[in-house]
């Protein structure tokens, strides 16, 4: 039976609408709730479920962050994840060097399986599960919709542009977790109590020796250019003659 | 001078409509050399149509069995091999494309760009996060090659007509035998491809059901346009998952994109927001699309959209 390793990124909440600071600095994330991310949370569940049903036999929750990030751990624990791991950093690390942070953790746990959201709803990158994959010398499958482990291998049904694939990947390997995956199950208040007492160790990301990669600076922050205020018409006609007017029908 | 490997995507047989829009983007970075790479089991048609683009100046083609089924883990490797050369690396912000280009960029020891939006200098580009919510400006550093993934709705395909020499190139690369394709199922449809449609119609939750999505596919087929859905709509299995349009399905530009039954959350909006038109019909006139929208209309989509096709003629 294999380990899992999970790894969860602390974001701003699903529902908060980000505002880009005045002077173009950043965002202004002060007092702004923050979650794990959602897809992260997908890819936990799914680690869940595989040990629930006797396909795994730990999970371990990891999480590239600032000592905050120990709430999102914490929740990681409560949702049943056995330990947790937090790389901490002050720094906000670009993703090629979160990646190698990550491979040092997979080197020291040798787990069978790697689960990662398909993407963080902050930056929107989706790369970490894939440069991961690609450091470590081991198979990918990313946007994955479901997955079957059998033995030393996995069976992975991937959401792609023309509908889905499946492919067979060699075990270890990282798996990406698509929205369609599960649904992630409620965290109730007595496994808020338990998670409490679970391991959560803390190692400092300086000390992984994990060299940077070449940083991609971010200079400015903008809002979006806003689209010009449209017409209201009242019935069918009005939409037909305003379509017609622009030339669309 | 820059010189930029476009990544092809392709079936096998053609050449994905992306790949006009990433050389696209590409031919935005002054002096730029843009060559085509098509990794391919058989790379003559991919290749003729990628040699039609214009700005490219080269197509290179790598031909061997194992690239039949474009699996990124075997792509990758060769890539990385024949991308020495370049400054910029390319490829489209497909599921292919996404999947790929981050897995070239860690075996190079360099971070990837995705979603380029803007090309703002060789070293310079423009991006947007929190679902569209903010739009960030990258400088990459001058020294190691770009990777980056385009947002292919921010451009315009580029012409054919062009004739680029198409050269066979041989690599040396070791191949990993870990990852194997066993089957892709294609949603079965005969209508427009969503993201290169001129019009696209869109149904949310507000459907209610698979059976009354219909409504939606017939005004769809009445304007020969491509057919979308909300997150909730696929989520409530009105639809397949390929039809999701928003921050985790398709971002899309269609010169005509009609809403209907769909309230415009964030993640919704951020997938349409370089439509050329976009058409709102949403029984709640609070509804956020009506923000976004050019034309709106506030009433029963189960009156208004019967009342349209018939309309349509």
């Amino acid at each position: 039976m294999v380990k899992i390793l999970v790894g969860l990124k602390r974001v701003v909440d699903y529902n908060v609408r980000v505002r880009v600071k005045s002077d173009g600095s950043g965002v202004d994330t002060d007092g702004v709730k923050m979650s794990i991310n959602p897809f992260d949370e997908i890819a936990l569940e799914e680690a869940l479920r595989i040990k629930e049903s006797g396909g795994a036999s730990e999970v371990v929750v990891v999480s590239v962050g600032t000592s905050e990030a120990q709430q999102q751990l914490r929740t990681g624990l409560a949702m049943g994840a056995d330990r947790a791991i937090l790389v901490a950093t002050d720094d906000d690390p670009d993703v090629l060097s979160c990646a190698r942070a990550l491979l040092e953790i997979v080197n020291r746990e040798d787990p069978g399986l790697v689960i990662v959201g398909k993407q963080a709803i902050d930056d929107d990158n989706a790369q970490t599960g894939q440069m991961l994959a690609a450091l470590w010398g081991r198979p990918q499958a990313t946007c994955a919709s479901k997955v079957e482990l059998n033995g030393d291998k996995a069976t992975v049904t991937r959401e792609i542009d023309i509908g889905s694939e499946k492919i067979e990947v060699d075990l270890p390997a990282v798996i990406t977790a698509d929205l369609r995956l599960n649904e992630p199950r409620y965290v109730k208040l007595p496994d808020i109590m338990k998670a409490k007492k679970k391991p959560l160790d803390e190692i400092a990301f300086d000390e992984l020796g994990v060299e940077a990669g070449p940083q991609i600076l971010q200079s400015t922050y903008e809002p979006p250019s806003e689209r010009d205020k449209g017409v209201m018409v009242d019935d069918v006609q009005g939409l037909v003659a305003a379509l017609k007017e622009k030339g669309l029908l | 001078m820059s010189r930029i490997l476009v990544i092809a995507e392709h079936d096998g047989s053609t050449l994905n409509p992306s790949i006009a829009k990433t050389v696209a983007c590409a031919a935005q970075i002054e002096n730029a050399e843009i060559d085509v790479l098509v990794l391919a089991d058989s790379a003559a048609a991919v290749a003729a149509e990628a040699a039609s683009l214009a700005s490219v100046n080269r197509v290179l083609t790598i031909e061997n069995a194992a690239n039949a089924h474009s699996l990124v883990a075997i792509l990758a490797p060769q890539i990385v091999a024949a991308a020495q050369n370049y400054t910029h690396i390319f490829g489209p912000s497909t599921t292919f494309g996404k999947d790929l280009m981050p897995r070239v960029a860690a075996l190079l020891g360099v971070n990837q760009i995705s979603d380029i939006m803007s090309v703002e200098g060789s070293h310079q580009f423009k991006r947007p996060i929190y679902a569209g919510n903010v739009v960030v400006t990258l400088n990459a550093p001058a020294d190691v090659a770009v990777v980056a993934t385009v947002r292919t709705a921010s451009y315009k395909a580029v012409e054919s007509g062009n004739s680029a020499p198409i050269e066979s190139i041989s690599i040396d690369a070791d191949l990993p035998s870990h990852t194997r394709f066993v089957e892709a199922q294609a949603g079965s449809s005969d209508r427009p491809d969503l993201q290169t449609a001129a019009s696209v119609v869109a149904g949310g939750r507000a459907l209610g059901s698979a059976e009354d999505f219909d409504l939606i596919y017939t005004l769809a087929d009445k304007l020969s346009a491509g057919v979308g859905a909300t997150r909730a709509a696929v989520d409530a299995g009105y639809v397949a998952n390929e039809m999701q349009v928003g921050q985790t399905g398709k971002i899309i530009a269609p010169d005509l994109y009609i809403a209907i039954g769909i309230s415009g959350a964030i993640q919704h909006l951020t997938g349409i927001k370089d439509a050329g038109t976009i058409v709102a019909i949403n029984k709640d006139e609070e509804a956020p699309i009506f923000e976004v929208a050019d034309i709106g209309l506030v009433g029963d989509l189960f009156t208004i959209v019967p009342e349209l096709t018939e309309a349509l003629g």
